[in-house]
């Protein structure tokens, strides 16, 4: 009997494994160039890192996959990883409390249910979190890690759009919502369902009316924070720090040449969100964000420390992936018993020289490579480049390999 | 074309055999005290009855081995909250078998809102019939720390010594009250309903059964006002845990069994008697509390240190222990009544005769394992190599499941004639079990519990060598 994959999981194939490598590579160099080190969590956490920390939405929550283990006679439920941040941040308590600011990044798989089993159930993400530290400036500088982190993949252009969880926040709270009705508007808004906003019916038409104002407006400069400011600072006044939060993080970036846009539509993430949130679009396709989490770490049971972060979905920055960097193939033939000895040897040379050097075993396509070598009793090497058809003899495998550079600089 | 319909048993079983008969289906062998599991219906061509229990009835229509099912929705919403499945259609509230599905609190423990429980500092215990409903209602009121405790009955005598919360289902508030229970949430409200599997709503030919049963007014209620007030109640505060030594008997089968032995041990229980359920009876011994729960729930609470003895069956504890090796839980006494034996069962007219053949046996989909003894189940497949195979958990009504939805069972027989009765035939015993007193290792070893433990230990040890076990 065949036996098929679990519903709602992928395999990764060596292509796709290619692709996945290169950005987790590339998305290491960047974060260890920023000073930031990589850490990686469990794929168990109990259940109630996450219920307790009451930042994953019921929603979220319904759909995390969680058990009990084989000791779990006293109820207590263990989850598979269903977000990278929480866990990063029981981390930095347990370990690390006492440094005044930390950087960690980690390249980790996230575990969602997903009910139709199209999409995949397991996800894979480079996530980067600062712990501590300023806040705009901190803000800005995850923002711009992210966006070197996918343009040095090739990607692009990179839209980055802004919003602002505080602003949001106080937008509801000023409606005179019930706390579950505020949460669940709350929620909706945070997955995209912005349909929401237009049946709320909260003790103040007007805030209700200025929240979809809001929601329709775009800008991309520090002036439309102040032109936000003027339209909403006398129907809201609590509204004033996260203006001035955004106004803040809008300045440097127009001061760093970074183009942004800031729109409220954009706001997806997790309710932990108390500040900024940050999403990377190409051209719509979100290939990650990201957001300020200022009480999280004292929701897990840590000192009162600021904090922000980003993931980055590794399969969406896979499909956009095309060319692959892999060094040159080269298959090598034995022609007759005498010659696998010093075949052998031909190959390790080769790897040696960064180049892959296969071995025929008589089922590879020979079109797969565009080296051909074929190694004779003493040493005689033939060569053949399949680019142009030419066949060249070397005596040495010095020889070879120089012949090889040669081709490999032109 | 074949059309199923899955009936319930129990509560319902009247008012859907009256229901039957209105819309002009003469059925035969569904009444209370049928023992077939599948009722016959004369002149009906084509139409295939079985009885499940109500839990199982949402599970078969959801995974399509019946096209229609009556339950009430509190199973149908217990299923679908958790395995968000599209596969069952609610097609028509039926509307007798009234009841909701309450959030409730010990009215003695002072908690009388949820909002009080919220500030609860330690994990909240929740205890229900309905762990995916418990589990959807935590979330929901965003419950910080929680364990739920999945239970076969009487949840509403958990709280408060032995969990905070329980999810219950009950007609109206004022039968909660004479449990001493407040309600904090209604998370429900339930009746009889028609459901179908969508599969068989979209492609098959159900018109004569849906027509019929969709017509006409919704019946009345059938249930009664709450007429058991248990007068005596009275709550033991948690606190005094620590030096209360707890003893749960069983309910069910074991307790005619239970009862004999323990007054023929001399210990006397007031108020728990055969064929009389008072959830809280009395013992005549200082410093012990006494509960009356099911024997299937016990090592689990035993294990938390809900209870400190419990008097259970062997295959209880068996079913148990295979899940969590860890358990704190011991073998404390062997009491020797009650004695079964768990059989592996298939249908007499399956030609195998042991686990050899079920393992030889040419099939194109995984065996199908039913059984309430859902980790012995596991075990027994996983040990004789019966790969690949499926589990079905039942949750009573077992031998109903055998040909038609499942290949084996696990089951217990004390005689076997039920087996026998049913058309099945015992092809492997997996061991013999009889009731055993139980007992947290833990609580064995505090001092302000000690002596009281060996003194029922020991009270109980001279009972089974007087024979009183007999």
């Amino acid at each position: 009997m065949k036996v098929p994959r679990c519903k709602g999981t992928r395999d990764l194939l060596p292509l796709d494994m290619a692709k996945f490598r290169c950005i987790e590579a590339q998305f290491r160099d960047c974060c260890l160039g920023w000073g930031y080190q990589e850490i990686r969590t469990p794929v168990l956490e109990y259940l109630h890192l996450f219920t307790s920390a009451g930042t994953l939405s019921p929603d979220m929550l319904g759909r995390v996959y969680s058990f009990l283990d084989w000791d779990g006679w006293s109820g207590e439920r263990v989850a598979l990883r269903p977000d990278g941040t929480i866990p990063t941040a029981r981390l930095y308590v347990e370990n690390f409390q006492n440094l005044p600011i930390a950087r960690f990044f980690y390249v980790e798989n996230m575990f969602a249910f997903e009910g139709t089993g199209k999409e995949s159930r397991e996800r894979w993400q480079c996530g980067a979190e600062l712990i501590g530290g300023s806040k705009a400036e901190g803000d800005v500088e995850l923002i711009s890690l992210g966006l070197e982190a996918i343009t040095k993949l090739g990607i692009g252009p990179v839209e980055l759009r802004l919003a602002h969880a505080g602003l949001i926040k106080t937008f509801l709270e000023g409606l005179g919502l019930s706390g579950e009705k505020e949460a669940d508007v709350l929620d909706q808004v945070f997955s995209g369902n912005l349909g929401v906003l237009s049946a709320l019916k909260g003790g103040n038409p007007e805030l209700a009316k200025n929240l979809q104002l809001l929601f329709g407006l775009k800008g991309n400069s520090p002036g439309f924070v102040e032109n936000l400011r003027s339209v909403f600072r006398s129907s809201l006044p609590a509204i004033e720090p996260s203006l001035n939060e955004l106004a803040r993080i809008s300045n440097l970036l127009t001061g760093l040449g970074i183009d942004y846009q800031i729109d409220f539509t954009s706001g997806r993430g997790f309710e932990y969100y108390t500040g900024v949130i940050f999403g990377f679009y190409c051209p719509r396709r979100r290939l990650g964000g990201g957001g300020r989490y200022d009480e999280l770490i004292p929701l897990v049971g840590g000192k009162d420390v600021c904090a922000s972060g980003f993931a980055l979905y590794i399969d969406e920055l896979m499909g956009l992936l095309s060319e692959v960097p892999r060094p040159e193939r080269v298959l090598i033939r034995a022609k007759d018993a005498e010659g696998l000895k010093p075949s052998l040897g031909l190959a390790r040379q080769l790897r040696d020289a960064g180049y892959i050097a296969e071995f025929d075993l008589g089922y590879r396509k020979v079109a797969d490579f565009r080296w051909i070598v074929n190694v004779r009793d003493e040493g005689k090497i033939e060569l053949l480049d399949q680019s142009s058809g030419r066949k060249r003899r070397k005596s040495s495998p010095a020889e070879l390999l120089e012949l090889l550079e040669e081709a490999r600089c032109k | 074309m074949q059309v199923k319909l899955a009936l319930p048993k129990g509560q319902l079983q009247d008012d859907t055999a009256e229901l039957l008969k209105e819309v002009g289906f003469a059925i035969s062998g569904y009444s209370e005290g049928s023992r077939s599991y599948r009722p016959h219906c004369s002149g009906a061509f084509g139409l295939f009855l079985k009885v499940f229990h109500e839990k199982d009835i949402a599970i078969q229509v959801a995974i399509g081995n019946y096209d229609l099912g009556i339950c009430r929705l509190d199973w149908v919403e217990e299923l679908v909250s958790k395995y968000h499945s599209e596969a069952v259609i609610k097609v028509r509230d039926l509307g007798y078998g009234k009841r909701n599905i309450y959030a409730v609190a010990a009215r003695s423990s002072g908690c009388s809102s949820l909002e009080a429980l919220k500030d609860h500092n330690d994990s909240l215990r929740i205890v229900s019939e309905y762990p995916n409903l418990a589990e959807v209602f935590a979330l929901k009121q965003r419950l910080r720390r929680f364990q739920i405790f999945p239970v076969w009955g009487s949840a509403g005598v958990y709280p408060p010594e032995n969990a905070e919360l329980a999810i219950v289902a009950e007609p109206s508030p004022g039968r909660l009250k004479g449990q001493g229970l407040v309600p904090v949430a209604t998370l429900l409200e339930s009746s009889a309903c028609l459901i179908a599997n969508r599969d068989s709503l979209e492609k098959k030919n159900l018109n004569r059964l849906l027509a019929s049963l969709s017509t006409g007014e919704a019946k009345k209620s059938y249930v009664k006002e709450p007429s058991l007030v248990d007068a005596r109640f009275e709550a033991r505060r948690a606190d005094a845990g620590r030096t209360l030594v707890s003893l749960a008997l069983p309910d069910g089968h074991q307790q005619r069994h239970a009862v004999a032995f323990l007054d023929r041990a001399g210990l006397k229980v007031e108020g728990y008697n055969v064929g009389k359920a008072t959830s809280r009876p009395r013992i005549d011994l200082d410093g012990v509390a006494v509960k009356v729960i099911r024997p299937q729930d016990m090592p689990l609470h035993v294990a938390n240190g809900n209870f400190d003895l419990a008097i259970t069956g062997r295959d209880w504890l068996r079913d148990h222990l295979y899940r969590f090796p860890s358990s704190p839980v011991d073998d404390v006494l062997d009491l020797g009544f009650g004695k079964v034996k768990i059989v592996a069962v298939v249908s007499k007219d399956l030609h195998v005769s042991g686990t050899e053949d079920l393992r030889k046996m040419r099939r194109d989909s995984a065996l199908r394992l039913a059984s309430e003894y859902v980790n012995i189940a596991d075990r027994y497949a996983h040990d004789n190599h019966l790969v690949p195979y499926k589990l079905i958990p039942t949750w009573g009504a077992s031998e109903a499941f055998l040909p038609e939805d499942a290949d084996v069972l696990i089951e217990n027989t004390e005689t076997g004639s039920t087996i026998a009765r049913h058309n099945l035939r015992v092809i492997d015993t997996l061991f013999e079990s009889s009731a055993c007193l139980i007992g947290n290792t833990e609580a064995i070893k505090w001092p302000e519990k000690r002596d009281r433990i060996a003194y029922l230990v020991e009270t109980m040890r001279r009972g089974v060598e007087a024979g009183c076990a007999c």
